[in-house]
């Protein structure tokens, strides 16, 4: 039974491997480039000693693939819940062919658990080779950009890809066995996989634990978009400056105060009357210019507003990446292994 | 060795054609004492019937004794009937020549001759069922 | 007698659709059953009943003396031919045999690569460019090859030309011949099956009309003809199965163990296809027969 079903995804198996050898080269010829490009400016840093302030060339580099890398590693897993999902069971069913399989000396546990498995198997060991020549590729940019834990980029690194494919995978078998086609299959797998991404990126990952805050002074705010602007002519709201956590996650700024409460137009302006001048202003351009170099006016404002309102961080600390990743990969795992389960079960009360 | 044939609209059950083609290759001294029959499996590859209509068939040529299985081996002939058709026959032949010569005198053709020769056959035969 | 298919009262619905009713059969072993009815009458449903692809919504079946399609040593028992024979298309005949060998611990191998010889077939041909005939052979050699007591087949012929039907149904009964297997085999036409089969299951309408040896069917069935008269005046345990009348003719179909003694009545033996016929026309409840006995 495994050898037949490896049999009959020999040339799916053939593509991915060509797939993956083809991205190997051009990673490898890329990555070594991105690591040499990011060695010279280390050494160049550290004679000049601003490392901490230079900006590092390499996340220019190679720019087309840095764009295409990150969206292909982000759909893979989907493509390999439709090519290697999909058709398992659907195809089976829409030839007829299934009752050739099942007139044979196996029991139907035994066909789906070795399709299943031997398959799956394959998806999880493709997807994951794949994110990892990925994830060793954008070592030097993920070193410069220290942004591996947010938002885009978070599901092409580390083990969760795992998940992904495994839940695509079996998204797509199962779909399979309700549409009994494979077409209609593969859409239902696109759609849903979509769906249950996005779900748990934005509803269940930043719930895996509680994210940490820290108070920072305003004073020290910095940052495009931090400044003062005008909402409708007549008020002033301050929009908070950006705060970098090194491969943390961010969820949030905000400008509080002790109580939590973010600073009031009429606080503002009575605390500030400089600013009442400037409102049309205000209205006109959408803000004064960050503490990079503004007015004096700015300055002084911030000043004197710091001394009761903090700047409130809400992220997750770079040392929980990794709980994220297991998280996140088991999330999706017990997932596969519900849907495995319930195609079983349909399988067998529709059939035998 | 001998070939069947069966032909599906005749009304004959097909174990009687095979005893009948049998008997009739016996007449014509295409087969003879001692040769052998051809095997089940011949016969069902050749014309895709049931094995146990064969079977029914060499069964009921057994029983005429016209032929005899051999176990392992396969089915034998036992007796002709070639010496049948000629000697014992003859007073047959002879009335039978009478009532054509008859037949014709009163203006039947050919077909008319078969035709009512057939009709009474199976006439006959079928008095057997009700 | 050993039976090689039991069935009490089998049913199988979908939804509200009953596909078989109340279907009790005891089909003994070494038999060529022909199962015949016209199309949606519950003759494929049997058959994936009997084989396990489908689970009786009421009544049960037992092949060989155990449930169908459970166990891998009850699977080993039974080959199956799906109608339209499907195969991967894109498998070669002899990766189709190797497929056999790995999930068959009962596979001869020799015998299937004898067979596929003998038939003439190159086994490196895909299977999705052999000619219906030429699948349908192969189908028939997977199904074989694991030397099952019992073979079902499904419509085997229905799509075939003459001379691959002729082809398939001699392979058929060379199987037959060759290891003492029982064989179930469906069809819609009775003249596929008069050759073959000494055993009748005749489904119409998703309701078993009637079920039995072909010989003893064919002694037990008369035509009777005779001057117009009403059916009541036949003995009780006659059983009239179809009847015609005109102004002056009455026509009946009677299954009846003793013989008709009754002189106005002209006896005569239908064949299998009459026979079929006049169960299927009775299960319609529409007597659409003209007025004239017309023989085909």
């Amino acid at each position: 039974m495994t050898r037949l079903t490896l049999r009959q995804f020999r040339t799916e198996a053939v593509v991915g491997l060509v797939l993956l050898g083809a991205l190997a080269i051009l990673l490898a010829v890329s990555g070594v480039n991105l690591m040499n490009v990011n060695d010279a400016f280390r050494s160049a840093c550290k004679a000049a000693r601003d490392c901490a302030t230079a900006s590092n060339p390499v996340v220019n580099v190679d720019k087309p693939l840095q764009s295409a890398l990150p969206f292909l590693a982000t759909i893979a897993p989907a493509l390999v819940g439709l090519f290697l999902g999909a058709p398992l069971i659907a195809r089976e069913l829409e030839t007829g062919t299934f009752r050739l399989a099942w007139a044979q000396s196996v029991t139907r546990r035994r066909w789906l658990a070795v399709k299943l498995g031997v398959v799956g198997t394959a998806a999880m060991a493709f997807s994951e080779l794949f994110t990892w020549m990925v994830d060793w590729w954008a070592g030097p940019i993920d070193a410069a950009n220290k942004n591996r834990f947010g938002l885009a980029n978070f599901g092409f690194h580390g083990v969760a890809p795992i998940g992904y494919a495994a839940f695509a995978f079996a998204l797509g078998a199962t779909a399979g066995v309700l549409f009994r086609r494979t077409v209609p299959a593969m859409g239902v797998t696109l759609v849903g996989f979509a769906a249950a991404r996005l779900a748990v990126t934005y509803w269940a990952r930043p719930h895996f634990a509680s994210p940490a805050r820290e108070s920072l002074p305003l004073t020290t705010g910095s940052g495009p978009g931090f400044g003062f602007g005008g909402a409708n002519g007549a008020s002033v709201v301050l929009n908070p400056p950006h705060v970098d956590v090194p491969n943390g996650w961010v969820y949030s700024t905000a400008v509080l105060d002790k109580a939590g409460h973010a600073p009031t137009s009429p606080y503002m302006l009575h605390a500030c009357p400089v600013l009442d001048q400037v409102s049309e202003q205000l209205a006109a351009s959408g803000g004064l210019p960050t503490s990079g170099g503004g007015p004096a006016q700015f300055h002084g404002c911030i000043n004197k507003l710091s001394a009761t309102f903090h700047t409130v961080v809400t992220y997750q600390p770079a040392g929980r990446f990794w709980p994220f990743q297991w998280a996140e990969m088991g999330i999706f795992l017990a997932a596969a292994l519900a849907l495995c389960g319930f195609s079983y079960w349909w399988l067998r009360r529709r059939y035998a | 060795m001998i070939e069947f044939h069966l032909d599906a609209r005749s009304g004959v059950a097909p174990y009687q054609q095979v005893v009948q083609q049998v008997r009739h290759a016996l007449r014509l001294g295409l087969i003879e004492v001692g040769d052998q029959l051809p095997t089940v499996k011949e016969v069902v590859a050749s014309l895709a019937i049931n094995p146990n209509t064969v079977l029914k068939a060499y069964k009921e040529l057994e029983n005429l004794g016209l032929a005899a299985a051999r176990p392992g081996i396969g089915t034998f002939v036992t007796k002709t009937l070639s010496d049948d058709s000629l000697a014992a026959h003859g007073p047959l032949r002879q009335d039978l020549q009478r009532w054509l010569s008859k037949a014709r005198r009163a203006g039947l053709g050919e077909e008319s001759i078969e035709a009512l020769f057939r009709d009474v056959v199976r006439a006959s035969s079928a008095q057997g069922v009700a | 007698m050993i039976t090689v298919l039991e069935a009490n009262g089998l049913s199988k619905r979908y939804g509200h659709k009953w596909a078989l009713s109340e279907c009790t059969l005891a089909i003994p072993a070494g038999k060529v059953v022909g199962v015949v009815g016209p199309n949606g009458a519950g003759k494929t449903t049997l058959l994936h009943l009997a084989v396990g692809l489908l689970q009786p919504s009421a009544g049960s079946i037992s092949v060989l003396g155990g449930r169908p399609g459970t166990t891998a040593g009850q699977l080993a028992r039974v080959g199956f031919v799906a109608q339209d024979t499907p195969t991967y298309a894109g498998l070669s005949i002899a990766e189709h045999l190797r497929f056999g060998a790995w999930t068959n611990p009962s596979w001869d191998q020799k015998l299937a690569e004898d067979r596929i010889e003998g038939l003439g077939l190159d086994p490196g041909q895909k299977a999705g460019k052999l000619s219906g005939g030429q699948r349908a052979q192969l189908a028939l050699t997977l199904a074989v090859a694991k030397r099952p007591e019992l073979l079902v087949l499904d419509e085997p012929v229905a799509s075939l030309d003459p001379l691959a039907r002729r082809e398939f149904l001699q392979g058929l009964m060379e199987v037959v011949v060759d290891h003492g297997a029982s064989v179930v085999l469906s069809s819609h036409l009775v003249a596929d099956l008069e050759r073959v089969c000494d055993y009748l299951v005749v489904l119409v309408g998703s309701r078993l009309q009637v079920a039995g040896d072909i010989d003893e069917l064919l002694s037990s069935h008369h035509r009777l003809t005779g001057p117009r008269r009403d059916r009541g005046s036949l003995p009780r345990d006659h059983q009239v199965i179809g009847e015609s009348h005109t102004d002056r003719q009455s026509t009946l179909v009677v299954r009846a163990h003793d013989p008709v003694l009754d002189p106005l009545w002209s006896v005569e033996k239908l064949d299998l296809e009459d026979l079929v016929l006049a169960y299927m026309s009775r299960a319609v409840k529409v007597d659409r027969r003209p007025k004239l006995e017309v023989r085909s």
